[in-house]
């Protein structure tokens, strides 16, 4: 039986973030902008972990993911190695809907700064004025940044605590934006769903269309579990199937932050768990390293 | 349970050597009961994963053996879809020859040990049996799954697995889209006449429905298993993690990757929702998402599996099919309290098999009739915290054949649930009409085929 990938290289962005490069030749070719994977750690006990797919490389054969450890399962990703095989099905969801807008905006916000990444660069080669907004909460959290500053027109950094860039919230620079004259014709968001909520809020009484990407729990990525539900407008849709992108004027974003929090308090604890272990397994990594050479 | 056991086994050998003492009659065979399985004791299995029904012994299958007629005309083939020659084997059994017997199965069925579990049999093979209309009752059917179950398991214990045989290679290739029930029963037939077969699986693991959806306790996982690995020594190619329409388009499979023809297997696999406000709430769930999470990536370990499973202590199950069985049975091994089934009409009309509505009884599970949801209510968190419910009364029949509910005006009543799973059906999924534009379905989303089962794709697509 066929069904596992390889990984080919593995890189810590920063404390929290990690990049993996892994051997998909078929997903490489086939993936285009906004699609996404999910991925397991093993394929006995591991839960299914939508991930967005950050690039890919048809001619390597490999797609490259971006993720954060916010829970177990990340974790116990974080801990594969090169050469590890793991599960990875894909690309799910519907591709970005690329076309020449015009003037397009792309915020991102921490991790989700991966996978606008695509997008924006789609957006450009379309033929758009694209002017990225970089943020995170800390300058440690901002990835991404040579490959969007490449491709953008214009590249606003914004850092909660003001260590990088502007000390703002992504939603200031984009309300200056919304006002010009003539404001944006398109915003795509991606990041936390706090953040899309109120970028949806921000855009919202300009009139200007804006796009969100969702990252909602999901088991199959096809179709089939109907967990990903979130209701849009009157509609529910499965975020797997009809998604990942939606109009974020009629995403219900409190609906969908309550169904996010479903397993928090038993997440939780599995995370805390597996957060000490994956401390305790860097340091004796690093002690190792430490040893001289025998 | 031990001595339940033991009585039962000796009981059934007395009677079957009492039987055959002397020349055995039609009118005799008709006074042998029923043969029951025994089962777990139903305060046991409450909290465990392990199968409830523990299959016959070989005196007990013997015995039930005796009550087929071997009718000439076995209208209990024309019952099974795949055609078993049912009188056949149940006439090895009756001599004893059980590895006789489940040859003969597997003539036509390479799953006899998943069929014997999970076939609807009550409205396939033993609907139409002889002995059941004599004595006036399907229930008393001659017990045709529950002998092919015993035949199967009786083969894997004396690990006597027999490979089918496998043509001289064809120089074809077809590729099969699904590795659930169909996709695997028709990898078995294809791979047989010698074509080379591949497996599309979209899951980390083949068995479609029989892993995700089929709890443990109904069918052990390891029969999936070990039926999936009878497929791959016969050469058939699993391909899993890869989801047809989307790792690779359902064309390319046909003009690039050199298949002759593609079988489509996806299954219905959109669950329905009521449609009823509050649906959206934290707590519900559909039977596919609240099952999976149990099956498939084992929940049930807690600590273990990396997947989460919602604590409940009040759960309804809205629905009465096989899967609102499973889904309730599931929440009680779980660590539920008290597990609810609503259903809009009465036992009577339940889709579900006979045997998993005794079995949820047994078990404690707390049947509603004629109730049927009108919203859900929730907490200012936005979790599940009751279901609005109205009444029905049954009314004339419907075109179903079956008496129509309805509602009872007035009758809305308040019932606290934090948990509601859905298990009213599924649709037909969307995802690979949607990515292969050529292929024709109806309004309803469902594949549209001639007299052979073809669909609008023309195989000679391959060379445009």
């Amino acid at each position: 039986m066929h069904g596992t990938h390889r990984i080919v290289s593995k890189t810590q962005l920063s404390e929290e973030v990690f990049r993996i490069e892994v051997e998909a030749p078929l997903v490489a070719r086939e993936r285009k902008a906004g699609q996404f994977v999910i991925v397991m750690y093993d394929e006995e006990y591991s839960e299914r972990i939508p991930l967005t797919i950050a690039d890919a490389d048809p001619v390597r054969g490999t797609v490259t993911l971006i993720f954060q450890t916010v829970g177990a399962s990340t974790h116990k990703l974080a801990l594969k190695n090169p050469g590890d095989e793991i599960v990875l099905l894909g690309p799910l969801g519907n591709p970005t809907h690329i076309e020449r807008f015009g003037w397009a905006v792309c915020v991102g916000g921490g991790i989700g700064l991966a996978p606008l990444y695509p997008i924006a660069k789609a957006l450009k080669e379309a033929g758009n004025r694209v002017t990225v907004i970089s943020g995170a909460r800390t300058k440690d959290l901002l990835i991404m940044q040579n490959e969007l500053a490449a491709i953008a027109d214009d590249h606003i950094v914004v850092t909660d605590d003001g260590s990088f860039g502007r000390k703002a919230l992504v939603t200031e620079p984009l309300k200056e934006l919304c006002m010009l004259s003539p404001p944006p014709d398109i915003v795509v968001a991606i990041g936390p769903p706090i953040m899309m909520k109120f970028c949806a809020e921000t855009t919202r009484p300009f009139g200007i269309k804006t796009i969100a990407s969702l990252n909602t729990i999901m088991l199959d990525g096809t179709g089939m579990c109907g967990g990903c539900r979130v209701a849009i407008g009157d509609q529910t849709k499965f975020v797997c199937v009809d998604g990942p992108e939606f109009d974020a004027h009629l995403v219900d974003w409190n609906g969908m932050m309550m169904r996010l929090g479903t397993y928090k308090e038993i997440e939780k604890e599995a995370h805390d768990r597996c957060h000490l272990e994956m401390q305790i397994a860097q340091l004796k990594a690093h002690a190792a390293d430490k040893e001289p050479a025998k | 349970m031990s001595h339940k056991e033991e009585f039962t086994m000796d009981n059934a050998e007395v009677e079957l050597a009492k039987l055959r003492a002397a020349p055995i009659t039609p009118k005799i065979r008709l006074q042998i009961p029923p043969q029951d399985m025994p089962v777990q004791d139903p305060v046991v299995r409450r909290s465990t994963m392990d199968e409830v029904a523990l299959g016959y012994t070989p005196a007990q299958a013997m015995l039930e053996a005796e009550r087929c007629l071997q009718c000439k005309n076995a209208p209990c083939i024309a019952g099974c879809p795949v055609r078993i020659d049912i009188p056949g084997f149940i006439g090895k059994i009756k001599e004893g020859d059980f590895l006789g017997a489940s040859k003969i199965i597997k003539r036509t069925n390479l799953l006899p040990s998943i069929c014997g579990r999970v076939c609807p049999q009550e409205t396939q093979c033993q609907a139409p049996c002889t002995v059941g209309k004599a004595l006036g009752s399907v229930e008393k059917a001659v017990q045709i799954g529950r002998l092919e179950r015993f035949v199967a398991d009786y083969e894997r214990a004396q690990g006597a697995m027999e490979m089918p045989h496998v043509a001289s290679p064809t120089g074809r290739k077809v590729a099969i889209v699904g590795a659930g029930p169909a996709g695997l029963t028709c990898a078995v037939d294809v791979r047989r006449e010698g074509h080379e077969v591949t497996l599309f699986e979209a899951f980390h693991k083949p068995g479609g429905v029989m892993v995700y959806g089929i709890p443990e306790f109904r069918l052990p996982k390891v029969l999936v298993q070990s039926e999936a690995e009878v497929l791959e020594s016969m050469g058939v190619d699993f391909e899993l993690n890869f989801l047809v329409g989307r790792t690779r388009p359902l064309r390319a499979l046909l003009s690039e990757d050199g298949y002759d023809a593609v079988f489509i297997g996806t299954g219905a696999g959109l669950p329905k929702f009521m449609n009823i406000p509050g649906e959206n709430y934290v707590g519900v769930f559909s039977a596919n998402e609240y099952l999976t999470r149990a099956n498939l990536l084992k929940a049930y370990m807690r600590g273990v599996a990396g997947t989460p499973i919602y604590p409940s202590r009040r759960v309804a199950v809205l629905g009465g099919g096989n899967v609102a069985m499973d889904s309730a049975r599931m929440a009680l091994r779980l660590g539920a309290e008290e597990v609810h089934v609503l259903y809009r009409r009465t036992r009577e009309e339940m889709p579900a098999r006979a045997e998993e509505v005794a079995h949820a009884i047994e078990e404690g599970i707390i049947f509603d009739f004629l109730k049927s949801p009108t919203r859900v209510l929730g907490d200012d968190r936005g979790r599940v915290a009751a279901l609005e419910v109205l009444s029905y009364e049954l009314g004339e029949p419907d075109e179903s054949g079956r008496r129509r509910p309805v509602a009872i005006r007035g009758s809305e009543q308040i019932i606290p649930f934090d948990t509601v799973i859905v298990a009213i059906g599924n649709e037909s999924n969307p995802l690979i009409s949607h990515t292969t534009p050529e292929l024709k379905v109806d309004k309803h989303g469902h594949i549209l085929v001639d007299e052979k089962q073809k669909t609008s794709i023309d195989i000679h697509m391959k060379n445009s």
